[in-house]
């Protein structure tokens, strides 16, 4: 449930925000971006070295980062890029055709 | 000195759910800049009209955790001014009482060219900011038309390659140099290598040094310059290597080079694995090479002299 | 206490200016306003505001720096004429669309080309329809009550749009008059402090401004801003009476001048009406029943009151000073004549372009107006309803 989601197609001009001025910080994270993918990326946890050389390169924000561990994609907004999988030195990442 | 897991380990300030193309540079880049706050820090973010603010506030959702300002395509700089300005007189009236800063994002169309004045306007009047372009080297938004910011000969949908025409005809603007014209504090030029510890630092330094900052970063385009999207770390490591796109940075009016090739390589290096330069590699282009890379060298020449190196 | 100055128009919006004490002034010079930052930077250079001035390097960047300031929470103004407000034209809409209250102080001058510093109104009408509010004033005191009014309009919680208070360049932005002033904490209190709900620099919450705003929902954020302009009617008025207590000056949407049985009448804006109404007197002491409607409030058009004031009028001369290039005058001319015939009025109308690019505007050339109203009046032959007044053949 997101904080702006009485603002759909359905919405009285009464009721939506004046401006479409969001009074909330990063409600994008509500939208789902995963559906792009034709291509997923798959993590290794095992081949993994934490060396985090594959977190800054992601355009998606997907690949969450906690107390200087990564743990696996965020496949609500990855969009299958490949770019970590091209970084990764270990071979921790390998991308596959994405099943629909 | 920043520490590189203990900045990755920081909460994001740009959030997943927005429509950037999938290997898209330009988020790459506000990702990385943002990772500098921090994050007791509050920001303000301004954005100039282009890939990245259509894609990252389509009402009602926005991706930015941080307060947001979308005014129109030329005026991030002054837009940001204004808020700068607001700033300072809520702080000194005592209405605010949290630190925030200011970051503007633009384009090089937003940034090079429509939004150049307000750029310059900003900067001279030395606003406590920091303007960051996002370079990728064409108008991408609309569609790939060329800037100030396209390297000579690229082929984009207004200066296409034809049968008389070898793409642009003209050079590429170097903003970085204009910017450090105005005798600001902070200017400095990266790109996104390895663990982006220039990167990150560079942020931190336009951030929190005191009076205007400007960053520009090469942030490549799958679609504008015709790569595969996930060999974008490789374009940018090309651009450096060749010095078509050197590192360095500009405090308090001295230059600095940050990294210098021990092999400087071939501008064909870089040119040749994007679409946008196909027509270069055609039999009879040869001399149109050898003035890119002419051009190439007398750039980095003289900003061997600017650094002293 | 009223304060007895004698004071020019520019002058006086600098005053009133100066005794709001703003958050933010972002300007750049231009003639005739240019005199209106140029005061407010030695108030600032005095100590006599806690304004932050940004002196831009445009006036695109001004009207710029004013959404950013504005929209960051601080009660931002600014000041300009002609091309320079012809320069923020695109910033105007966004001022407008983001809901955000800046006021904007308009010394009208003719726009290029060729370029010509003298005052008409085709600055101020060429932004009629950005969704600001309009407010325009005869002399320096009409300018300086205007302005002092003009935050308690804007950011009335039912309207949250900016405001242009509009005076004649030169010809009153330049001219020292007799004027009252209120004394400055007379004029603080009734202006009060700027506490927006929702802003930039909010420390509770992140706030995002200016979205692309798909097809689903453009549409419903313009209703809401053309709801916001139709509400500002009533604000205004409401805002004059409780002016009018303060400083004993009442003011509408318009006012009117003998139209009670005039059966001849101008409708006029700013300075003119100031010549109108002597050339008023004059032909009243011979005896001719003819009257004038001064427009204060323009935008919102209050076509309603218009065409009830004007309802006994039989011939009506509108006086438009900038020309529309429509082919059938000026935008007065057009609101004025859709007011009346959306009313069932079957007066009868001309439309005047005058005064423009400066040229002068004399009693005898407002009598000469009238005298063309009686004619009309007397054979019923209207003939041409688009006319130049003082032009030479």
């Amino acid at each position: 449930m997101s904080s702006v989601d009485f603002i759909n197609e359905n919405i009285s001009w009464k009721d939506i925000t004046p401006a479409g001025n969001v009074y909330e910080g990063g409600t994008a994270n509500d939208f789902r971006t995963g559906d792009w993918r034709i291509s997923i990326p798959e993590f290794l946890a095992d081949k993994c070295k934490q060396c985090l050389l594959c977190t800054p390169v992601c355009p998606d924000s997907a690949i969450p980062v906690k107390d200087g561990k990564r743990e696996d994609f965020d496949f609500e907004h990855c969009k299958g890029c490949g770019i970590c999988a091209k970084v990764c030195p270990f071979g921790a990442i390998v991308m596959k055709k994405e099943e629909k | 000195m920043v520490n590189f897991k203990e900045i990755m380990s920081r909460p994001e300030r740009l959030t997943g759910g927005h429509r950037m193309c999938a290997g898209c540079g330009g988020t790459i880049a506000v990702r990385n800049v943002l990772k500098a706050l921090k994050p007791e820090d509050k920001a303000v973010i301004a954005n100039a009209t282009g890939c990245l603010e259509v894609s990252t506030f389509m009402y009602p959702y926005t991706a930015w955790t941080d307060s947001y300002i979308h005014n129109a395509f030329e005026n991030a700089g002054a837009t940001l001014s204004g808020v700068e300005a607001a700033y300072n007189v809520m702080k000194r009236k005592g209405k605010i009482d949290d630190t925030f800063k200011f970051i503007a994002f633009g384009g090089d169309g937003g940034t090079y060219d429509i939004g150049f004045q307000s750029l310059s306007g900003a900067m001279e009047r030395n606003h406590d900011m920091v303007y960051v372009c996002y370079d990728n080297g064409a108008y991408m938004n609309t569609g790939i038309q060329r800037s100030s910011a396209t390297p000579m000969y690229a082929d984009t949908t207004t200066t296409p390659a034809g049968k008389v025409s070898p793409g642009k005809m003209q050079n590429r603007k170097d903003l970085a140099e204009i910017i450090a014209s105005h005798h600001i504090p902070y200017v400095a030029q990266t790109t996104f290598i390895g663990n982006f510890r220039d990167l990150h630092e560079k942020a931190e330094k336009a951030i929190y040094t005191k009076g205007a900052a400007y960053l520009n970063i090469m942030a490549p385009c799958p679609r504008g310059w015709r790569y595969p999207t996930e060999n974008i770390m490789e374009m940018c490591k090309l651009g450096v290597e060749t010095c078509y796109w050197p590192m360095f940075e500009v405090i308090d009016g001295k230059w600095i080079l940050n990294y210098k090739p021990k092999n400087k390589l071939p501008i064909e290096d870089f040119l040749k694995p994007q679409g946008r330069f196909k027509h270069l590699f055609k039999k009879g282009n040869e001399q149109l090479l050898e003035q890119f890379q002419k051009e190439v060298d007398d750039r980095w020449e003289q900003l061997l002299k600017f650094c002293e190196e | 206490m009223a304060i007895r100055e004698r004071l020019s128009g520019n002058e006086a919006v600098a005053i009133a200016m100066r005794q709001i004490n703003p958050d933010v002034m972002a300007a750049f010079p231009i003639t005739p306003s240019t005199e209106i930052p140029q005061y407010f930077s030695t108030f600032c250079a005095n100590g006599q505001v806690d304004t932050e001035f940004v002196p831009v390097e445009s006036e695109h960047s001004a009207m710029s720096a004013c959404v950013g300031s504005e929209a960051a929470g601080a009660r931002t103004l600014t000041a300009t004429s002609s091309c320079g407000l012809a320069l923020m034209w695109e910033e105007l809409y966004i001022a407008a669309s983001c809901r955000l209250p800046i006021a904007l102080a308009c010394v009208n001058r003719a726009l290029s080309g060729p370029i010509n510093i003298n005052c008409d109104h085709s600055d101020s009408m060429g932004a009629r329809d950005a969704g600001w509010i309009q407010i325009y004033s005869e002399n320096n005191q009409e300018a300086y009550d205007n302005f002092v009014q003009a935050y308690r309009i804007a950011e009335h919680k039912d309207v949250r749009l900016p405001i242009m208070i509009c005076q004649d360049g030169f010809i009153t932005s330049h001219a020292v008059e007799n004027i009252s002033l209120l004394e400055d904490n007379e004029v603080r209190d009734f202006v009060g402090d700027y506490n927006p709900d929702e802003y930039l620099l909010n420390e509770s919450h992140s706030m995002a401004v200016g979205p692309y705003d798909i097809p689903s929902y453009y549409m419903e954020h313009k209703k809401q801003q053309a709801v916001a302009m139709e509400n500002a009617k009533q604000v205004i008025l409401d805002v004059a009476a409780e002016f009018e207590k303060l400083s004993g000056r009442k003011y509408g949407l318009f006012e009117t001048y003998k139209l009670e049985d005039a059966e001849c009448a101008l409708v006029i804006i700013n300075s003119a009406a100031g010549t109108a109404k002597d050339a008023v007197d004059k032909l009243r002491a011979e005896g001719k029943k003819v009257g004038l409607l001064k427009i204060r409030v323009f935008r919102p058009f209050p076509a309603e009151e218009i065409a009830e004031a004007l309802k006994n009028v039989k011939v009506i001369a509108v006086m438009d000073r900038c020309e529309g290039f429509s082919s059938q005058g000026g935008p007065l001319g057009a609101e004025v004549k859709s007011a009346l015939y959306t009313a069932g009025s079957t007066a009868k109308v001309v439309d005047y372009i005058y005064g423009i690019g400066g040229r002068d505007v004399k009693v005898e050339n407002i009598e000469e107006v009238y005298g063309a109203l009686f004619d009309i009046l007397a054979t019923g032959n209207v003939g041409e309803t688009y006319r130049y007044l003082s032009l030479r053949d």
